[in-house]
C-alpha cells in the first residue's frame, strides 16, 4: 500500500516543483532581444500545477502579430523537457494585457546595456496623437534625441538616433 | 473559456458571425498591406507598414481562433482564413480597396485607424471575455497606426502642390466607402444588446473629429458625404476581392491542409 503524504509536506514538494519548473521556464531567453528573458520582459507569466499533476506554464503576447509568440511557447515548452518535467502544458494568455510595465528592472538594465532604449517609465499620454515622449539614448545618456520611425525591426521596437553623439538606436515602444 | 459559455450558448450564430466579420476585416486589410512590402517609398515606410499588417494579422489570428472556438465545428483559424468562398467572407468593402498609389494607402488605413481606435476601446469593456482581452492588446496597437497615419496626412497634405492634390483624391475615391463602417445590421444590434457589441454608429462623431482636426492640420478637407458603398457585411463585395483571394489563398487551395 503506497503510503499518502501529509498534505503539508505534498505541498512543499509541489512547491519546489513549481519552483524549479520556474527556474528553468524563466531562463528562456526572448529569441529577437537575446540578451533578456522572458521573465525580464514579463513574457512568462506563471507555472502552476493543475490536478493531473501537469506543468502549466502561461505565457503572454506582447504583441498581437509577434511572430516569436510561437517559438516562445516551443522554447517553453524544451526547457521544461530539458529540466526533466515531461507532463508539460504551455497556455498563452490575453488577459490581463501585456504592456511594457511587465518588464523588470533588471530587464530594462539589460535592455540599455545592450544598446536598447527601455520603455519610458510612465506611459505616454495615449490620446495627445502627437505626444512626444521623452527617450534617453543607450550609448550616451543623452536626451537629444529624435524619432526616425514609429516602426522598427520587430513589433514592440521603434527606431531613433541620437543627435548628440549621432548614433542610431532601437527604442523598446511603450505600450 | 469558461467565462463566455453563457453568452455563446445565448446566441452561438451571431456571436459567430461578429466575429468572423472582424476577422475579415484585419485579414484582408493586412493583405493589402503586405502587397507594399518591399515597394513601398522608404524603407522606414516599407517597415512600418509591414509592421501595421503584421498588428492586424495578429489581431485576425486571435479573432479567427476564437471564431472557430464559438462555431464549434472544429474549424481552425487557417480553415476560416483560407478555405472560404469569396460571398463567405464579410469584411468591410474599404479594406479590400487597391493601394493605389502611396496617398490611397495612406488615407485608407487612416480612415480605418480612427474608427479601430474607439471601437477597440469600447469593446475592452465587452462583456465576452476574450473579446475584451482581444480589444485590450489591439487598442494599443492601433494607437500606433492612427498616430504614423495622421502624421503621413499632415505631411502630404501640407507638402508639395502633387503630393497635395493626390490626397485630395485619394480622400475623395475613398469617402464612398465610410458610411459602412458606422452601420449597425440585426448581428450588430443583437451584439450591442447583450452586452458583447460596439455601437457602430455611436463611434461617428469622434471619427468625424479625429479625422478633421488632421485633415484641418493637414491643409484637407474632408469630402462631403454623397452616396455611400456597402454590402460587405452580406458578402456583397466589389471586384477586388476575388483576387485578393486567389493570392491569398493559393498555397490551401493547391495544397489542402499544408501547414508550417
Amino acid at each position: 500500500m503506497t503510503r499518502i503524504p501529509d498534505k503539508h509536506a505534498q505541498h512543499a514538494s509541489q512547491q519546489s516543483l513549481q519552483q524549479a519548473a520556474w527556474a528553468a521556464a524563466a531562463a528562456v531567453p526572448d529569441p529577437e532581444i537575446p540578451v533578456v528573458t522572458i521573465a525580464d520582459l514579463g513574457i512568462l507569466r506563471s507555472i502552476a500545477l493543475d490536478e493531473e499533476g501537469c506543468i502549466v506554464a502561461q505565457v503572454t503576447p506582447t504583441y498581437s502579430g509577434c511572430p516569436a509568440t510561437n517559438l516562445i511557447q516551443q522554447m517553453v515548452l524544451e526547457a521544461l523537457h530539458e529540466a526533466g518535467f515531461e507532463n508539460v502544458r504551455v497556455e498563452s494568455v490575453l488577459s490581463p494585457a501585456w504592456t511594457t510595465d511587465w518588464i523588470s528592472s533588471e530587464g530594462r538594465k539589460k535592455l540599455r546595456q545592450f544598446g536598447i532604449a527601455p520603455p519610458t517609465e510612465t506611459s505616454n499620454s495615449k490620446r495627445a496623437l502627437f505626444g512626444e515622449t521623452l527617450v534617453t539614448c543607450p550609448h550616451c545618456g543623452s536626451g537629444e534625441t529624435e524619432r526616425v520611425s514609429e516602426f522598427g525591426s520587430t513589433p514592440c521596437k521603434a527606431l531613433y538616433r541620437c543627435l548628440a553623439c549621432r548614433e542610431p538606436f532601437d527604442y523598446f515602444k511603450c505600450h | 473559456m469558461s467565462g463566455t459559455c453563457e453568452t455563446i450558448m445565448a446566441s452561438n450564430q451571431t456571436l459567430f458571425s461578429y466575429v468572423l466579420r472582424l476577422a475579415d476585416d484585419h485579414l484582408i486589410l493586412s493583405q493589402r498591406l503586405g502587397e507594399w512590402c518591399g515597394e513601398a517609398p522608404t524603407l522606414e515606410e516599407d517597415l512600418a507598414l509591414a509592421n501595421i499588417a503584421l498588428d492586424l494579422i495578429g489581431q485576425a489570428r486571435a479573432l479567427y481562433a476564437y471564431a472557430g472556438q464559438v462555431e464549434g465545428k472544429g474549424r481552425n483559424e487557417d480553415q476560416l482564413a483560407f478555405m472560404r468562398y469569396e460571398r463567405d467572407y464579410q469584411n468591410l468593402l474599404i479594406t479590400e480597396q487597391p493601394n493605389g498609389d502611396f496617398a490611397h494607402t495612406i488615407v485608407r488605413q487612416f480612415f480605418i485607424s480612427a474608427y479601430m481606435d474607439p471601437f477597440w476601446r469600447r469593446m475592452e469593456s465587452s462583456k465576452d471575455e476574450m473579446l475584451a482581452a482581444i480589444a485590450a492588446k489591439a487598442s494599443k496597437e492601433v494607437t500606433y497606426h492612427l498616430r504614423h497615419t495622421s502624421e503621413w496626412v499632415i505631411r502630404l497634405g501640407d507638402g508639395t502642390r502633387e503630393s497635395h492634390e493626390r490626397m485630395v483624391e485619394a480622400l475623395d475615391d475613398l469617402m464612398m466607402f465610410t458610411g459602412e463602417l458606422f452601420e449597425m445590421d440585426a448581428v450588430a444590434q443583437e451584439m450591442l444588446q447583450s452586452g458583447v457589441g460596439v455601437d457602430a454608429s455611436d463611434l461617428k462623431a469622434e471619427w468625424q473629429h479625429t479625422v478633421q482636426t488632421i485633415l484641418q492640420e493637414a491643409t484637407l478637407e474632408l469630402p462631403k458625404a454623397g452616396h455611400m458603398q456597402t454590402g460587405g457585411r452580406t458578402g456583397r463585395h466589389s471586384e477586388h476581392l476575388g483576387h485578393i483571394l486567389s493570392e491569398l489563398q493559393y498555397m490551401q487551395r493547391s495544397f489542402p491542409g499544408l501547414t508550417w
